[in-house]
């Protein structure tokens, strides 16, 4: 069990910035490679500060795609600090292949840090194989975030990955050679303007946890609640940055209480009351007993969000929209964006182009699943 | 043995002669028997040494001529040897007896609050405007479920699986504290009744019970206390009630009983309480079933069973040492709601010795009782509520921020009605007719313009709340609850910054 | 550690030699090709076509760039301007006195605090549309964001004007002190914002179609619309006709049509609102 105390004695820092998003997806599961939106990041430059950006791509690792993919960061030079991890990892799970993840050295990014993949299946002992394979990983991951300094897991799901660091979006998708080395059917791409942390790797978006990736325009005013609610659950904020509080909380949502994504942003923004108070007897209940018991988990403050897992791209804004967010489609592609000028950027003639209401979700699924139509609302 | 007095008035009277036309309204006004007519002289005036300094014949001088002040003259100087401490050796040398006295602790000791200081939203994040976008104080009080187990049908519809707690529904996160009939008059007690349910929230019997007449109107507003002495406590008293509340201690006196001396025990207390008039109710100490805490655990059970398991259950305790380790303890028993009542907490009759010296502030507590409940993974099981001295909105929304659900506020609601701090309330003979139970004194307090002025203190706090979360950047009071990043600490140590769980101004 | 710092607005800019092939100049009209341009640039560009005498000004391939026609504060002079693509966000912020025309759809803050002049935009637009608008004319065709219209002002004979053809999310004419809101509602969907003029004490809000009372703010109030208004609201669905049929509104569409549904008039209840809150 993680020492809490040492971990945060409750007075972490947030960081605060404000940015741009995008995401697409190619619902008939077709993989593409980067170069659609490195175009859309760079339309939208003037939003970011060229002190942060990261890319979330899904599908990039065919060959390996039962193993859970860690990109690990390593902050110092330090060879004791890699052995260390390294003897973790070695220790905890069957690492298939690891190897240093590919960076151009000419890119225009300063002071990168050293960035390692390693392939791994779950190698559990004693009280852990109780856990799911999942919540090992978590476990796991929660335990080298906090606990080995200057080390950081920053993406640790099957068959998908996280790029990211301290430049515009597309100088780091330059360093890791996205459009060239990388093809997936998900990308969402973050470009960010920090102020607490200017000069910090792991302070970027996306943020991470298992395959679930979130990137976030705003500020998360209800930080200090929903950090502490989720570390009742075993889920410890060491990235200090508000965006974490999302990730985990979707792990916790989604994954482990088994909440459709339609349930989950009425839990992140639901309705006002006076609206509640307006509804059917049915529907009331519900959404009166959703915040009651969530309410915790509502997510206060400006904020658009594009949150990403195999199979879905959600684009969720806060319930009085003070972020914005446009949605384009074209055929089997979905986009979500801050602007929708970086859509058109990319693809000039879409079938359709929506801003939806605050708290209501775009959500893009493949193909073949089989959806949910009309669940709340 | 009849031995003269050694003490020094506490207040003195100046009286306007030019203004005074001795209309006599004073005389009538103060039952302390300060002022009096002469007839001969056809002029009024006071004896100051009875005098309590409760402001009521100033303000009802119809001529503006009187001024209360506190007495001029001074034993010499003594920084060790307070004015206080020798008057309360006198009284005690005189009289052999434990000095009484009412309201909260007086005394001279760090206000936390006032070293807290609140967070605005600029640049990074929008401050939103409360005047025009909607901003919601809602809050429910009661235990939540880890998780919500909904089914989803083929139309889409949403059914809820998993059995719930019964939970209160209050519109702002205020509540009146627990102040008995009996302690406060009958006309007191009723308008923070009427104020409450006005407003949409709750008030608190305490442990004089509810009278009869009261019980069908008020019944769904009414948190109902189950105190050591267990007066006026029957089934229905249980029923026709929003929820129960079994007090283990108050904050203006932790480890003993309430008090109430037998002057104030009338005919109508006696019907309510089921006691024998004129004698004095004293509550035991402790509860006599509960030694332990698994005998809490018996007792917090038997009232659900006695209420169908229809409504919650709350604990009130004093904010003690170790309080933190009780709060943990009585969660795992099965309270639903924990109130914690700080050391500023106010009493219509105590000790002294127990007002000034027992208990720990409620900012540290209710930090630490927060921080305790989550570090154990249980803080959702139950609602906590905070009072003892909570003076203005800000300390509301510092509570809050610092993990509570609601606060309760008794002097505060006191002072709206009229209330001004004289600690005489275990005299009986309140002048603004609020810790009385003398018939003549009740009359001055309307109910219908009590509830008046304790709606207006509600609805005036709740609006300043508004505009507080408006200026953080929060539009619904839930995303405040324990979010100590909205606090900085002035002029704090670092154990008290840590014991809050706050950073210092600046950092 | 120190950190560089780079800025996205500045650091890429040309000089205005380096793009002057970008314009196109034909007697009084100059086209501008806004393709790889910056804002900055393009900006640069419009002012330099100004100044060289242009009184038409078309832009081809905008994406996403900002400020357009704000930097061109000459006060008697009236100039066109047509784009073509996305114009990006603060398309007329400040503006005073000319004309834009977007073939397309417009991005957030469309019209801010804008002083004088005329916009039409044939498609949608975003948030806080003419936020702080303190005159001048602006058309939309489709659907609006949040917070349209919010603190709009008004003077004496400077009103300004702001009619939507679709509907509008959120908070229109929040805090509203003056000028002339018109939703038309033309693709018949029911009306779905809430928080309808919230703090709005002054101005007035025309609404086309079913809007139910709760949908409103609490200083608001529904009165009957007089002769005046009707023609007032009649001239303004004539020009919004003139400005879109056969622009992606149906050719056939007439005044008569659009009139014959049923309107309600919005306008503040008190000139001070927030009277009760305060304790002096």
């Amino acid at each position: 069990m993680i020492n809490r105390v040492s971990v945060t004695d409750g007075r972490v820092t947030k960081e605060i910035q404000a940015c741009a998003v995008f995401g697409v997806m190619d619902r008939s599961g077709r993989r593409f490679d980067g170069k659609m939106i490195i175009e859309a990041m760079k339309n939208m430059r003037v939003r970011g500060n060229g002190l942060g950006g990261g890319f979330a791509v899904y599908g990039i690792y065919p060959e390996y795609k039962d193993y859970y993919a860690l990109h690990v960061m390593f902050q110092d030079d330090d060879p004791d600090l890699k052995q260390e991890v390294d003897e973790f990892l070695y220790r905890n799970f069957d690492v298939v292949h690891d190897e240093e993840i590919p960076t151009n050295e000419e890119a225009n990014v300063v002071d990168p840090p050293l960035f390692w993949r390693y392939f791994v299946m779950p190698q559990k002992k004693g009280e852990d194989k109780k856990l799911s394979d999942d919540d090992y990983v978590v476990k796991k991951v929660m335990y080298i975030n906090t606990c080995i300094d200057n080390a950081y897991v920053f993406s640790s799901g099957k068959n998908m990955g996280v790029f990211k660091g301290v430049g515009f979006p597309e100088e780091i998708a330059d360093f890791f050679m996205l459009e060239s080395e990388y093809k997936g059917y998900i990308w969402t791409a973050h470009s960010r303007f920090p102020t607490n942390t200017p000069g910090w790797w792991g302070g970027a978006h996306p943020f991470c946890i298992l395959d679930w990736t979130v990137v976030h325009n705003g500020e998360i005013s209800s930080y200090g609640t929903n950090r502490r609610y989720l570390e009742m659950y075993g889920y410890y904020c060491t990235l200090y940055t508000d965006t974490e509080v999302i990730a985990y909380a979707v792990d916790l949502l989604m994954r482990k209480q088994g909440l459709p994504i339609e349930v989950v942003a009425k839990i992140f923004a639901p309705p006002m009351w006076d609206q509640i108070d307006r509804m059917d007897e049915k529907k009331r209940k519900f959404y009166t007993t959703l915040r009651m018991v969530y309410a915790p988990l509502l997510i206060n403050g400006p904020f658009t969000v594009i949150i990403a897992h195999h199979g879905e791209m959600i684009g969720l804004t806060d319930r009085i929209r003070l972020r914005p967010i446009t949605a384009g489609e074209k055929g089997d592609m979905l986009f979500v964006s801050s602007e929708e000028a970086a859509i058109r950027a990319v693809c000039p003639d879409l079938d359709r182009v929506w801003t939806p209401h605050g708290g209501e979700p775009v959500i893009g699924r493949l193909n073949d699943v089989k959806r949910v139509e009309k669940v709340v609302e | 043995m009849k031995m003269k007095s050694h003490l020094l008035p506490e207040f003195m009277i100046e009286r306007d002669e030019e203004r005074c036309d001795n209309c006599k309204v004073c005389v009538k006004q103060c039952p302390f028997g300060v002022h009096y007519y002469d007839e001969e002289t056809g002029k009024v005036y006071s004896k100051e040494e009875l005098c309590v300094g409760c402001q009521r014949c100033v303000v009802y001088c119809p001529r503006n001529a009187l001024k209360v002040i506190p007495y001029p003259g001074h034993y010499r100087p003594n920084d060790y040897w307070h004015e206080e401490y020798i008057r309360d050796i006198k009284k005690q040398a005189e009289t052999g007896g434990i000095i009484l006295t009412s309201c909260g602790s007086a005394r001279r000791a760090k206000v936390y609050w006032d070293h807290i200081l609140l967070n605005a939203s600029q640049v990074t994040n929008p401050s939103i405007d409360p005047l025009r976008e909607p901003m919601e104080l809602r809050t429910f009080l009661g235990r939540k479920p880890d998780r919500l187990e909904i089914e989803l049908d083929e139309n889409g519809d949403v059914e809820i699986k998993t059995e719930l707690s019964p939970n209160l529904m209050i519109e702002t996160p205020i509540l009146f504290a627990g102040m008995s009939y009996g302690a406060i008059s009958y006309n007191a007690f009723k308008s923070l009744a009427m104020a409450a349910k006005r407003f949409g929230t709750l008030f608190n019997t305490g442990e004089g019970g509810m009278p009869k007449d009261m019980r069908e109107e008020f019944k769904d507003c009414a948190i109902v206390q189950c105190a050591s002495g267990r007066f006026g406590v029957d089934p229905e008293y249980f029923n026709y009630s929003a929820a129960i509340e079994i007090k283990i201690g108050q904050g203006a006196k932790p480890g003993i009983g309430g008090h109430l001396p037998g002057e104030k025990v009338t005919a109508t207390i006696s019907s309510t309480r089921m006691i024998p008039e004129g004698t004095d109710a004293i509550s035991p100490a402790p509860h006599h079933d509960i030694y332990s805490i698994e005998d809490l655990s018996m007792l917090i059970y038997a009232l659900k069973e006695v209420t169908n398991y229809e409504k919650p259950v709350c604990v009130k305790i004093a904010a003690v040492h170790n309080v933190a380790a009780i709060a943990s303890g009585m969660v795992r028993a099965g309270a639903d709601i924990i109130a914690i009542d700080g050391f500023r907490g106010g009493t219509g009759a105590t000790p002294k010795i127990m007002r000034e010296h027992v208990g720990i502030p409620v900012e540290l507590a209710l930090a630490a009782v927060d921080q305790r409940l989550r570090e154990e993974g249980i803080r959702n099981k139950c609602s906590i509520i905070v009072g003892g001295g909570i003076r203005c909105a800000a300390d509301v929304v510092k509570a809050i921020a610092l993990g509570a659900d609601a606060v309760y506020i008794g002097t505060a609601a006191l002072i709206a009605l009229g209330c001004t701090m004289c600690q005489r309330c275990h005299t009986g003979k309140c002048a603004w007719g609020i810790c009385t139970q003398d018939p003549e004194l009740s009359k001055r307090l309307n109910p219908k313009v009590g509830a008046e002025r304790a709606y207006n203190l509600l609805r005036a706090w709740s609006l300043e709340i508004k505009d507080v979360l408006g200026g953080m950047g929060i539009n619904a009071i839930e995303s405040l609850r324990g979010n100590r990043d909205h606090l900085r600490g002035i002029g704090l140590e670092e154990w008290e910054l840590k014991v809050l769980g706050i950073k210092g101004a600046g950092e | 550690m120190v950190v560089r710092l780079r800025d996205p607005f500045m650091d890429w800019v040309r000089r205005i030699d380096e793009i002057i092939n970008a314009v196109n100049f034909e007697g009084n009209t100059a086209k501008i090709d806004a393709t790889g341009l910056t804002h900055k640039e393009l900006n640069d560009l419009i002012r330099l076509c100004v100044e060289k005498g242009a009184d038409k000004i078309i832009l081809k391939n905008v994406c996403g760039q900002r400020y357009i026609g704000t930097r061109l504060y000459f006060p008697g002079k009236r100039v066109e301007i047509e784009i073509y693509g996305t114009p990006g966000n603060d398309l007329g912020m400040f503006m005073n006195g000319h004309r834009i025309v977007v073939h397309g759809n417009a991005q957030d803050g469309v019209g801010n605090t804008m002083n004088e002049g005329e916009i039409v935009v044939e498609g949608r637009a975003g948030d806080v549309v003419a936020m702080s608008m303190r005159g001048g004319r602006i058309f939309i065709r489709d659907d609006v964001g949040y917070r349209t219209a919010i603190h709009m002002k008004e003077y004496r004979e400077k009103v300004p004007v702001l009619v939507i053809g679709g509907s509008s999310q959120d908070f229109l004419g929040e805090y509203m002190a003056g000028g002339v809101v018109l939703l038309l509602g033309l693709n018949s969907k029911k009306h779905r914002a809430n928080y309808i003029g919230t703090g709005m004490h002054g101005g007035v809000i025309y609404i086309r179609g079913k809007v139910e009372p709760y949908q409103f703010g609490k200083e608001v109030g529904i009165v009957e619309m007089e002769e005046e208004d009707y023609r007032r609201v009649e001239g303004l669905v004539e020009d919004y006709l003139k400005f879109f049929r056969g622009k992606g509104v149906d050719e056939k569409l007439e005044v008569d049509e659009v009139m014959g549904e049923k309107f309600t008039k919005l306008v503040p209840v008190s000139k001070r609102p927030y009277g009760r809150i305060y304790t002096y």
